[in-house]
Order: C-alpha cells, then structure tokens, then sequence
C-alpha cells in the first residue's frame, strides 16, 4: 500500500487550482476593499494622492503592522498578546538608556529586541508550564513590564538620542520610509516562516487542537514559546522603530497598541479560535485602519466619529468573513 | 397492564446501511426494562429515535395508546421521555437550583426569587431522598452525585420513561447501590426505566425484563426470572455475517514489543503480553476497561506507575508521543475529531502533519515531498476528497479515516496503534480498513487494535487481550476465539488457563 507507483503532483495541483480564489479569498476582499478606498480618497481629498500624506500613512501603519505580525503568530495558535503594547515602552526604554549612556545604536537595538524576545519566551514559559490562559498571563506580564519601565524611567522621557539613530526614523530608501521596509521584510520572512517550515506548520497545528499537535509528536513547549517570543520581537522591534520616529522614548510608549494590533490581525482574517489567519491579511487589516483614520481626517471628520466607524469596522469585518465562510462551507 | 410505550416495526437506515430493522420493544408502567446488545446492535440509534435526534423510516411508536411522531428533542421531552448519559447534561457551574430552574426561574419584583428556587429545590430532591444541597454548584459534587441530580432534574421536567445508557461506568459499587435505590424508587412511583448497561450482574440486581437486540434486529424479550447470563450472552452474539472478512494469515516472527506488569494506579493494572513481528494483536473489552489509557501509556501520551515494555528486547521508556514516535511509532485514536485530526486545516496539512527527517530540510518544508505525499495516500487509500485543500472537518468519517491512517503511513512507523480503528466508519470503507491493516501486516509491520466490535477484533486478529476493569483477563489465539467466549470473558464470567497462571507468577 505505501509503496504504491508515485503519482505525479501535478495532477493534484491542477484540479485544485479553481479553489486559489477560494483559498486566499479573505486578503482579496481586503486589498479590493483598500483599494475602492484609495480611489474614493484620491477623488475627495486633494491632499490624499500625495507623497507627503502617503508617506505619513506608511509611517503611521508599520508600527501598528509590525506588531501585527506577531500578534497573528500567536492568534493562529489559539492564543493572544496583551504585553506587546507595554514591550514596545520596554523596547524605547532599553534603546533609549542605553545609547544615552554611550552605547552604539545598533548594539543598544539588537540588546532591547533580545530583551523583548525574552518578555516573549517568558509568555509563553507561563502559558505552557503553568497552564494560565494566554490573556491573563499576558494581562499581567503587559502590566509587569509597564510598571518596570515607568520605574526604572522615573515615568520620565529619555530624549537627546544621538543622531545616527534619529536618522533612521526619517530616513528613505527609494522613495518609501525607512519603517515600511522594516515591515516589508518582517512581513516576508513571517510569511516563509508561517508557510514554508516545520514552525509554521507545527503554529497551525497548534491552533487547530493542542491535543492532536501533541498526539502527532508537536513539542507544545517548543513551539508556544518560540511563537510568543517572535510576537515579543516584533513589539521590540516596533519599539525602536517607533522611538526613532518620535525621537524620544516615553514611558507610556506603545499603550493600547496591543489592541490595534489584534483589531489589524482579526480584520486580516485571524480567528481568536486559533488556526486560521495570515501574514498578508494583518498586513492588509493594518493598512485599512490607518486609511480609514488618516482619510477620515482629511475630510475632515471629527476623531470620535472615526472612532466609532474603526470599531465598527473591525467587528463587520468579522461578521462578512464568517458570513463569507459559512456560505463556502455549505 | 397496558403498555407506557409499545414500539413495533421500527426501521431506520443510514445511507444504505440498515441500523435498525423491524425492531418491537415496550415498556410497561413502573417496569425497569433492560436493553441489551452488543456495540452496533443499534441500542444507540434506537434511544436516539425515541429522543427525537433520528427520525424513524418506518414503523410506529405508540405512547399512552396514541400512535407519536418524536420530530424533535423537544417533542421528546414533551412527551415526558428523558435519557439520562455519562457524561452529566448538566450547567455545572450553576447550583443545582439554578439547573432546576433553568429558563423559568422564578420572580419576586422582577429580581429572581432565590429562596423559592432553593427552597423547592431542596423539597424535591428530599422527596426523592436524594441527599444533596441545591444551594452546591454542580461541579462540587461527585460524578455520582451529579448522576443522581441529572435523574432529579429529568423527573422534575415531567419525565415518565427514564432511559439509563450506561449510568454505572464510572461509578463506585457504594455509588451504583446509591443509584439503584434511586431507580427502584422511580420504578415504584410508576415511572418506567430503560436500562442499558453491558454489566450483566446490575440487570439481573435491578431489571424485571430484558430485550436483546443484535446486528440492528429484535431478538427476544424476557422476564428476568426466566433467563441467566449465559443464555443472554449466546442471545446476542453468534450472528450471520454479512460483512466479509479478509482471510487472516500469519507468520511467526521474532518478538518486537513486550509488556511486563504495566500497571497504572486508576486505569489498569499488571498487564502483560508481548507481540511479534507482523501480528495484529487484538484487546477486546467493554467500555471502562482500560484499554485506551493502556496504549495511550504505550504511546507515551498518558503516564504509567510501573512495570517494563521492551521494544526489540531493549527496555524503553515512553516519554512523550513525539519520543515514541521517533522510535516508529504511531497511535490512530478513538476520538478522531478531538484526538487524531486537525479539523479546521486541510487534507494535505493532515496528511503531513507528522514530522518525518525527508519532509524538511535546516527546517523549512520541501513542498514536493508533501505533495508527493499527498497524492500517493490520496490515491492509496482512495479517500475521497473534492481537492487537497479540501478541509477534513468536511469530508466523511471514512475518509477522515483514511486520513488519520495516511499521516501515520507516510512515517513508516513499525508498530501501528489502532484505538477502535472502524468506529464511526461505513461498511465499504470498513472493508478497504481491514484490507489495508492486512496489507501492513504482510509488509512487516506491527498492529496493535482495540475493538469493541466482537466479529472485528475475532476476525482480524491473531491473538486476542481480553481487559475487565483494567484487569487482564487472557489472552486467546485466533482459533480459539468465539464470540461467546470473548464476551464471558470481558463480562467476568470466564477467565482463561492463561490469565490465572500468570497471575500465580506475580
């Protein structure tokens, strides 16, 4: 029986190529989606179209985006992370005292991203030796760090950041901002990493039941603490992106950008039961956040309107996937 | 006394296959009525027609001298049937009130009356001389207890014929005592029970007739007082097959896997035997034995306290499912939904869900050593699948089958744990199983099965564990094994010369 003549893959691929569409239908509704907003945005506002204001939309999206990535990581195992606001303060923080004190600004950022990645691993040590739900345990890590951070910052700012790092935060390379080929390249080594190895495969496994992960030889251990440690990574990256940006790290850098994060991860199409979600989607769910925000603005809607409309936006996006899903399956 | 419910004829089939033909069955008022047969005797389906959750093709059922159609549950329930199941169906973070009440809790100024919830509560269950505080959240009360609240909770709904599926198997003897006081009282009070139950000794304690039903037909009904165990069990095995097996050859190898007093403290204990090379060895036993935790220990998925396995005359010591799986082994599990597949991911995901040395290289996955993977079992094992991609959460339990089957396959394990490999499987796809573990066998490798289904298990294998109670009560050749004779043995009427001796050695 398993030594049966070898077919030829091909003629498994063929037949299934009608379902392509299918299979990537969420990130095609979701770029159809962003692109009708463009258009409609490029019409409406003179300033829209601009290299000034697409500019600023890239930089305002890749700190949100970078998170993201991670963040999907996590949700298609099954779980969340609350701490990658506050590990985004951690991540100024240690990049911003360390280089005021002398430190090269390379060496300081790759000290804060390794110091994030371990919050990271940390996550997952509590998640899977203790068994604590992934939102509490990271509940209280998301409050640890941010009270570390506000004490060992005397809740003070940490500005006067040499100027070889500050440069990076407004820097352009063809054209984009320095922070979207940060995202871009993290977006394309996660999508590799997410399809293209035993880690990915192993995330999705996970996702779909722990149990049946374990049964098929799955380190649990392994791969839930290798995937909270990337979502802390790509906080601590995000960290000293945005403090290179802003030019200054305060203490209460990155708060609530754990849920803007999941927000960008869910309209990406990443379900909170685990197993389902992908790189391109929270990549695409971050950018028609910050269209709609930024564009919003620029016609002038108020901040609270837009407010309302983004959350409204995020549980319909939602609900028209499931709709989507449902009608699929049946 | 004219009969609380008097089913004649009933008929029901499942695309094709008969579950259940011209099955009669009644029950008198304040009657216990055993109900007997062996798995796939269509006991279940037959609660399920009466429950609403499967809908008769032919035949009738007569309630009360009114002729019924149980469309729904709620009908069921309506008409006053309730079934009673292992595993409790009840809210168990509420208090036992609360689960009284539930949906009609009672008001006093638009706040939720609790002194009337418990207080009635209390009275009902003191009328039934159960003896628990409705005020306790169900989950604080022992599994016993929580059975004897199920049985209040269905009664206080109005139920008048109470269907009991299995109720004492995970219950202590005190506990099982508890429960049939609970049941004679019922009877008493004029309600008529249903009792399933595989424990021949609690029918004949507390049953006043028995039906036996076997391959989906009716058999006989009998007073208690007129039959003995021995009669039931040849009453319910020693059927026609219809179902080809295919013929079973086997030859003597060298010992690959040997078993010494494995032994864990709540599942089993002192379990012994040992397994050649290209056998299929059989463990038979009725639900509760002990046989799923026993290879699960095997697989190094659940712990054990003592004993020795020796693989290949070496000792080894299973860690984790992912260590023994390295050692080439693989375990197709019972609960195939919760346990061997990865529902929402699809056919090709599962087929390479297991980890094999050529499917990656420095970690990243070698697509065309999956795909070649993929089609091969795909067309191997002809599962039937609309494309690769097809999520498994959609396809049969047959195919499902298969695919749990191919994700072990594509390993080249040496011993295959089988957990129930058939259950949940159509007849058709049955057959190519059997063929296939055939095919494995002859190709040197190693079968491990559990059935509970007795024509399976005598049919395939070559020798045959038969557990009760975690305890091992022999092992039988292939020709020595007869349905009546596995099924004395799994019920504690009988015990192999085997069986004894080797417990003098210990």
């Amino acid at each position: 029986m398993a030594t049966a003549p070898l077919t030829k893959p091909e003629s498994v691929r063929r037949q299934s190529r009608g379902s392509v569409l299918q299979r990537y239908g969420t990130e095609v509704t979701l770029a159809s989606i962003l692109i009708v907003l463009c258009i409609f945005l490029s019409f409406t506002s003179p300033v829209f179209l601009t290299s000034g204001n697409l500019s600023n939309l890239v930089k305002q999206s890749a700190i949100n985006g970078i998170i993201a990535l991670g963040m999907t990581v996590v949700i298609i195992t099954g779980g969340i992370d609350l701490s990658v606001g506050s590990v985004v303060g951690l991540a100024g923080m240690i990049v911003g005292m360390l280089m005021t004190s002398g430190t090269p600004p390379l060496v300081a950022a790759i000290i804060a991203v390794i110091a994030c990645f371990v919050v990271g691993v940390g996550n997952g040590i509590m998640i899977h030796e203790g068994g604590i739900a992934p939102f509490i345990a990271t509940l209280g890590s998301m409050t640890m760090v941010r009270g570390l951070v506000q004490l060992l910052t005397n809740a003070r700012t940490i500005s006067g950041l040499p100027e070889a790092f500050l440069r990076f935060g407004n820097a352009d390379y063809f054209g984009v901002p320095s922070q979207f080929w940060v995202w871009a390249i993290l977006a394309v080594i996660l999508t590799i990493m997410l399809n293209r190895t035993r880690f990915g495969r192993n995330v999705y496994a996970i996702g779909s039941s722990p149990e049946v992960a374990r049964l098929s030889g799955i380190s649990l251990r392994a791969n839930l603490y290798f995937a909270y440690g990337i979502s802390g990574l790509m906080a601590g990256i995000a960290g000293v992106v945005l403090t290179a940006r802003v030019r200054m790290a305060a203490p209460t850098a990155g708060s609530t950008y754990e849920l803007y994060a999941i927000a960008a991860a869910v309209i990406g199409g990443a379900s909170l039961s685990g197993a389902q979600g992908t790189i391109m989607g929270s990549v695409l769910g971050a950018l028609i956040m910050t269209t709609i925000a930024s564009g919003g603005n620029l016609l002038g809607i108020d901040a609270f309107t837009l407010q309302i409309a983004i959350g409204a936006l995020i549980v319909l996006a939602v609900w028209i996937d499931r709709i989507r899903k449902g009608r699929m399956a049946s | 006394m004219s009969p609380l419910i008097k089913i004649e004829n009933l008929s029901k089939s499942f695309g094709g296959v008969r579950a259940l033909s011209s099955v009669n069955f009644e029950v008198l008022p304040g009657e216990v009525h055993a109900l007997v047969g062996e798995n796939g005797a269509g006991k279940s389906t037959l609660i399920k027609i009466l429950m609403g959750v499967y809908h008769k093709d032919i035949g009738s059922i007569v309630i009360d001298g009114n002729e019924q159609e149980i469309r729904n549950p709620s009908k069921a329930k309506e008409i006053g049937l309730a079934a009673v199941y292992q595993d409790v169906m009840l809210a168990r973070h509420l208090s036992v009130g609360e689960n009284f009440f539930m949906g009609s809790l009672p008001l006093k100024g638009g706040l939720v009356d609790w002194n009337l919830v418990f207080k009635r509560a209390d009275e009902f269950l003191a009328g039934l001389e159960i003896a628990v505080d409705s005020r306790h959240l169900v989950s604080e009360l022992t599994i016993a207890r929580q059975q004897l609240v199920a049985i209040a909770k269905v009664v206080w709904q109005g139920a008048r014929l109470i269907i009991f599926d299995e109720p004492t198997a995970l219950l202590t003897t005190a506990e099982t005592d508890m429960l049939f006081e609970i049941i004679r009282r019922l009877s008493r009070e004029g309600k008529s029970i249903v009792y399933i139950s595989h424990r021949m000794e609690e029918i004949f304690s507390i049953c006043d007739r028995v039906t036996v039903l076997k391959d989906g037909r009716y058999v006989a009904t009998l007073p208690i007082t007129e039959t003995d165990k021995d009669q039931l069990v040849s009453l319910m095995v020693g059927r026609n097959l219809e179902e080809a097996f295919p013929s079973r050859h086997c030859r003597a190898a060298e010992t690959i896997l040997e078993v010494r007093h494995l032994s864990s403290a709540r599942h089993f204990a002192d379990i012994s035997f040992s397994v050649s090379r290209g056998e299929i060895f059989g463990i038979y036993g009725l639900v509760g034995a002990g046989r799923t935790q026993l290879m699960h220990a095997l697989f190094g998925a659940d712990r054990y306290d003592s004993g020795e396995i020796l693989l290949n005359g070496r000792p080894v010591r299973p860690r984790s499912p992912m260590n023994m799986i390295k050692r080439g082994f693989g375990l197709v599990c019972e609960d195939r939904k919760q346990q061997s597949l990865a529902l929402p991911l699809d056919v090709r995901t599962n087929l390479n869900l297991v980890h094999r040395p050529q499917s990656t290289r420095f970690g990243f996955l070698r697509p065309e050593v999956e795909w070649e993977t993929t089609s091969r079992f795909i067309r191997a094992l002809n599962i039937k699948a609309s494309s690769p991609y097809q999520k498994v959460s959609n396809l049969s339990g047959g195919n499902q089958q298969k695919v749990v089957i191919g994700k072990w396959l594509s390993i080249e394990p040496q011993i295959l744990l089988f957990d129930e490999p058939t259950i949940g499987v159509d007849v058709g796809a049955r057959l190519e199983i059997y063929n296939l573990l055939q095919k494995l066998v002859d190709g040197g490798k190693t079968i491990l099965m559990i059935s509970s289904y007795l024509p399976e298990v005598i049919a395939i294998a070559d020798r045959i564990l038969v557990m009760r109670e975690g305890k091992s009560m022999g092992i039988i050749d292939h020709q020595d094994a007869t349905e009546e004779k596995l099924l004395r043995m799994a019920s504690g009427l009988e015990k192999s010369a085997s069986a004894s001796s080797e417990q003098a050695t210990v």
